[in-house]
């Protein structure tokens, strides 16, 4: 087994109604409670909000990052356990944030260091 | 763990509602807004950390961090509630105060009060339920829309200007205030029109339209237990929504089809609404004032408590339909009318009657007008006619099931 962690990216939620909003959160909460019955999720991970600070060059000046409106913000991680990263990969196909605009999950291998 | 069923919407109605009496009925927008993101933060933190004990406490309390962040940032640029205006300028009040605004025990003193706000005599009745659909019921307008068989976007034109005149009201509706009972009569009106809407709607979904029945029994039963409008009428209106919905079950048979009164399988009521209704019924009648409600929910118990539909007393539901017709006459209260005597008095005399209907000519478009016709001529048999109006009637069918139904009834004229 190896370890992937899967970054959620996507722009901001579009507005909905609140039946939809529960449906889309009830897709999210189902996928991946299958991934952790087959005991593919080492740590659900978290959400990060969609606001910070960049802090940046030699200067570190320090910005308030274009966060809130951006269309590929990083919005939470999962670390995940899989065969091999054609596994991880196709395990990420089932995520309910495809259902958004912009909505991408980005897997990547952990580095293992020896 | 699963969700509750409509958790969302349930408590989106709550949310804004307490949301208002902070903000005002002019900021209705910004509470919507707050709600929405406190959805926003359960859809990105429920996934990762599961679904917390007492979701609804935990989007109450998300849209309040929210609701006091707006409030601290805003209170300068904008003006509030002018009953808790002055609340906002001390740190030592506002936070209390929201506090207390988002606490159970207040907040059906605001979903009242916003319903009452949604029944505006500016707005007109289709736009009323509308707005108590969507802001008491967390409708969203394509969800409003696939209900009453519009399109998305003439609904959203219709509550957007609805929203306008509501926010134009300043003030939330005091329910102290003097002409509480003339709005009474106009909340009653859409909450009666929305389970009609649902009961004899033109929505194919036989699940869009328990839910528009079931959101319309809530809201009537926040009116019952008020001490103000509680009142006869009120209870009279629950009765005959609980007599309707127990034989909502029965409606469709097990293919599915839509099934006649006189054909139900009436062990498929719901029994424990009947007795609600029942319930309800006489508690209504504990005054001197007989609304239509009243009658209306009179005649829903004569069918609940026929166990068969030959055991119906017909003569007794005519002479109801008679006192309807004095309250408030329409020319579909006349159609049923006339269907009732056609059971007492043979089909000959409910033809005779449905002919002599005043203002007919606002059912062209009824198909059950045409049905109730076809339905008699079939009985007298003349099958040509029979034929003829069912033709009609399913010209008019407003989706499959009711195309179906008259289908079925077509070829039974053979």
């Amino acid at each position: 087994m190896s370890e992937f962690v899967y970054l959620y990216r996507s722009g901001p939620r579009p507005t909905r109604s609140p039946e939809q909003a529960q449906q889309e959160l009830q897709r999210w909460m189902t996928w991946l409670k299958e991934l952790t019955e087959k005991g593919h999720v080492k740590d659900p991970g978290h959400p990060l909000e969609r606001s910070g600070k960049l802090v940046t060059g030699k200067a570190r000046t320090v910005t308030d990052g274009p966060f809130a409106e951006a269309k590929d913000l990083v919005g939470g991680y999962t670390l995940v356990q899989a065969t091999d990263l054609g596994q991880a990969t196709a395990l990420a196909a089932g995520c309910p944030i495809f259902d958004i605009a912009d909505g991408t999950v980005e897997v990547r291998p952990v580095m293992r260091v020896s | 763990m699963e969700l509750g069923d409509h958790l969302f919407r349930r408590e989106s109605g709550r949310m804004v509602a307490a949301l208002t009496r902070i903000f005002g009925i002019h900021n209705l927008q910004l509470a919507e807004d707050v709600v929405q993101d406190a959805f926003c933060r359960a859809m990105e933190v429920w996934p990762f950390r599961g679904i917390p004990d007492n979701p609804s406490a935990w989007l109450m309390a998300a849209a309040k961090h929210r609701a006091i962040d707006v409030l601290r940032r805003e209170r300068t640029a904008r003006t509030f509630a002018p009953e808790v205006g002055r609340l906002l300028e001390s740190e030592w009040t506002l936070v209390p105060m929201v506090d207390e605004c988002l606490t159970a025990s207040t907040i059906k003193d605001d979903l009242l009060r916003l319903m009452f706000s949604c029944c505006h005599p500016r707005l007109r009745e289709d736009a009323q339920v509308a707005l108590v659909l969507h802001i008491l019921c967390g409708f969203g307008s394509d969800e409003i829309a696939a209900a009453f068989l519009t399109t998305e976007a003439a609904t959203h034109k219709r509550i957007s200007r609805a929203k306008k005149v509501l926010a134009g009201s300043r003030h939330l509706f005091d329910l102290t205030d003097t002409d509480c009972e003339a709005r009474l009569s106009a909340v009653q009106r859409a909450l009666y029109l929305l389970f009609n809407e649902g009961y004899h709607g033109a929505s194919a979904e036989s699940a869009v339209q328990a839910e528009l029945c079931r959101e319309a029994i809530r809201l009537a039963m926040l009116l019952i237990d008020h001490p103000r409008i509680g009142t006869p009428a009120s209870h009279a209106l629950a009765a005959l929504m609980h007599l309707h919905a127990a034989r909502l079950p029965g409606r469709l048979d097990a293919a599915g089809n839509l099934s006649s009164l006189f054909d139900q399988d009436r062990s498929r009521w719901d029994s424990r609404l009947v007795e609600d209704g029942l319930r309800l019924l006489k508690q209504s009648a504990s005054g001197p004032e007989i609304s239509e409600y009243h009658v209306e929910a009179a005649i829903a118990a004569v069918h609940a408590k026929a166990s068969r539909a030959e055991d119906t007393p017909w003569r007794e539901i005519v002479g109801l339909y008679d006192m309807l017709m004095t309250i408030r006459p329409s020319p579909v209260v006349a159609l049923n009318r006339a269907i009732a005597i056609a059971q007492s008095e043979g089909a000959e005399r409910g033809l005779e009657e449905i002919r002599g209907i005043a203002g007919a000519e606002c059912m062209a478009d009824y198909p059950f007008y045409y049905a109730a016709l076809g339905e008699l001529e079939h009985r007298c048999s003349r099958q040509a006619l029979a034929r003829g109006h069912f033709q009609a009637a399913l010209a008019r069918a407003r989706n499959p099931m009711e195309q179906r139904f008259l289908q079925q009834r077509l070829d039974s004229c053979a």
